[in-house]
């Protein structure tokens, strides 16, 4: 506000010599707001645009299915019949593995760059932690295909079944003939694929502790596992959670990672080792070669649980990390 | 911790606790250790496959100038190159005005709004969104409507993933800019918009072209959208309203069919966008390091 009558006042006083300046002015300031504030609207629309447009291209199966068309586990393009809870599974299974893995590891990482590494490896390990985020998606479907399965299937997948097949009622979730693909394989790859985007928020939040809060705690005769554990990660829990929701985020809409190495069967299975769906392949398989008005409206009703999830998801995730920041900007 | 300070016997190297204590310290230290030697060990295992699957091929010059062929015969991918450089060009020369608009009314005009707040909110929402999610709201309203797969639907989806990308660093770079900056142009009698395109555009060049190279890097290797947006063409074309070969739907086709040539094609691309994304993200680096 004070700008903007400094400005005002500046014009009266430039009146007098030029007008023609002016004038040319007065219309230039607010068009050239009005014109950044449209283009903020159309940002800020989209995503409601993008609900819209995938409610009213599911029209047909929300109003044949209702809701019965998330617990439905048919999906048969031939007689017609659709149910999601094939793909559903698939998604939230493979993105649980990966978090299983991600998490810790991306723990151990933040740790290790902001406690442990020396001041001339941190900014090289950082980067080369981010550069996995850089490799496309497809990459790693291709890399997982070609490279990853054939591996896992011959080294990995047998001594899986044969230690942890055997126990019981948890080892049914290993169970089965090992081969390559499947939804281990799947979960394995997105825990790789997560790994740099919850490893770069924690060390963020890391960061952020007040140096006399370690320093006390060291102070006090702590060993650095008891400071980071007792002290950095109580600080910054609920910004680790949100890079958690983030990285869960990305997990649950990840494409072509998934598409190359999850099998793609419309099938539902315990066994970690069969093949699945995920939503987010399911459409990538199908949708060009989907025939039928139904068809057609069970595939983006599909897309529209996943954008669902996934919006929440990373809305929650924002959330809490807005809440650190927020304790973080009241106290300094 | 408690104990350390009941009893300063406690941090006496023969104490029980204390060594325990120190034990459990070391063992999870290794174990950070080990979780970084883990996050590397993808990445070279990854990127050395790349190399070695992709060298072979990027070595043959008909990679480059020769089209895509059918199913054992010997080709290249010329027209997927180009499909990918010109659909990556019109998403970012469409994407990045909008960006850089919305982006300049968060930091500038409405930086206290609900407008700005809420646009904020929703960008970061959007930044990270499902890809193909894109690819299907674009195939709703566009292809859907003119009843064709082409490659200007492929560049719209592209420029949707640019938008979120532009509009938070152009937020963040131009909130960096010292007020002192805005009223010394104030204070000269300029008006805002002058200010913002001539100061504050001026002082955030930088920032603003590194998030313009990050979203390139980023849509380069983007294969969810553009399956059902550009689809994918055998021959060269120079039409935006046909359908367009591109690098990355090229190499899901390739890869995932039973024939050894298009997997050595397929590598070969892989190899390409990886090494372009790779050049993009380390020059984005390198210009944003310049600033600091």
């Amino acid at each position: 506000m004070e700008l903007v009558e400094t400005s005002n006042h500046a014009e009266t006083l430039n009146n007098s010599q030029s007008p023609r300046r002016l004038r040319s002015a007065s219309w230039a300031d607010p068009a050239f707001e009005w014109l950044t504030r449209v283009f903020a609207f159309v940002v800020f629309s989209l995503l409601v645009a993008i609900l819209a447009s995938l409610v009213v291209g599911s029209q047909v199966t929300l109003q044949k299915y209702g809701f019965s068309f998330i617990w439905s586990s048919d999906w048969d393009p031939v007689k017609e019949r659709f149910g999601a809870l094939v793909p559903i599974y698939g998604t939230i299974v493979t993105s649980l593995i990966a978090m299983l893995i991600g998490v810790p590891v991306s723990f151990g990482i933040a740790l290790f760059l902001t406690e442990l590494s020396p001041a001339w490896l941190k900014r090289p390990l950082g980067t080369a932690i981010e550069l996995l985020a850089a490799i496309p998606s497809i990459i790693y479907g291709m890399w997982g295909l070609f490279v990853f399965a054939p591996l896992f299937q011959e080294h990995v997948q047998p001594a899986l079944v044969n230690t942890l097949g055997a126990v019981p009622f948890f080892g049914a979730l290993f169970a089965g003939p090992s081969i390559g693909i499947g939804m281990l394989t799947a979960g394995l790859i997105l825990s790789i694929m997560v790994i740099p985007f919850i490893a770069a928020v924690m060390r963020d939040v890391f960061e952020i502790v007040p140096p006399m809060l370690k320093e006390s705690a060291y102070g006090l005769g702590a060993t650095t596992w008891e400071v980071v554990w007792r002290v950095v990660l109580p600080y910054t829990k609920v910004g680790v959670i949100g890079g958690v929701m983030l990285g869960l985020g990305r997990a649950l809409g990840e494409t072509m990672a998934v598409t190359f190495v999850i099998g793609n069967a419309h099938h539902l299975a315990v066994s970690l080792n069969a093949p699945g769906n995920s939503i987010a392949s399911a459409l990538a398989n199908e949708f060009t070669e989907a025939v039928g008005d139904i068809y057609f409206s069970a595939l983006i009703e599909l897309g529209l649980i996943l954008f669902l999830i996934t919006t929440i998801v990373l809305a929650l995730a924002k959330l809490l990390l807005m809440r650190l920041a927020r304790r973080e900007g009241t106290r300094t | 911790m408690s104990a350390v300070m009941q009893n300063p016997s406690a941090i006496h190297p023969g104490n029980r606790l204390y060594r325990s204590r120190k034990r459990v310290n070391v063992i999870l230290l290794i174990v950070s250790g080990l979780a970084i030697a883990f996050g590397l060990f993808w990445l070279v295992w990854i990127l050395g496959t790349l190399l070695y699957e992709g060298g072979n091929a990027l070595a043959h010059a008909t990679l480059y100038y020769q089209m895509t062929p059918p199913p054992g015969a010997d080709g290249g991918l010329a027209n997927a190159i180009a499909g990918s450089l010109v659909m990556v060009a019109a998403g970012t020369l469409l994407g990045t005005p909008i960006g850089v608009l919305a982006g300049t009314y968060l930091a500038e005009y409405g930086r206290h709004g609900w407008l700005a707040g809420a646009t904020r909110f929703l960008n970061d929402v959007l930044l990270s969104a499902p890809s193909i999610v894109i690819g299907l709201f674009v195939y709703s309203v566009y292809v859907a409507r003119v009843k064709h797969f082409s490659a200007w639907a492929g560049a719209f989806a592209l420029a949707l993933l640019v938008i979120p990308v532009v509009v938070r660093t152009t937020d963040d770079m131009l909130k960096l800019v010292p007020h002192t900056l805005r009223e010394a142009a104030m204070a000269l009698g300029c008006p805002s918009w002058k200010m913002i395109v001539f100061v504050t555009y001026r002082a955030a060049r930088t920032g603003i072209l590194t998030g313009i190279l990050l979203a390139v890097a980023r849509i380069s290797g983007e294969t969810a959208p553009l399956l059902f947006t550009a689809l994918n063409n055998q021959f060269w074309s120079n039409n935006m309203n046909a359908p367009m070969a591109n690098l990355p739907v090229v190499i899901f086709q390739f890869a995932m069919s039973p024939y050894e040539d298009w997997h050595r094609l397929a590598w070969g691309g892989a190899a390409l966008i990886t090494l372009a994304v790779l050049v993009l993200n380390i020059l984005a680096r390198a210009l944003f390091r310049r600033t600091d």
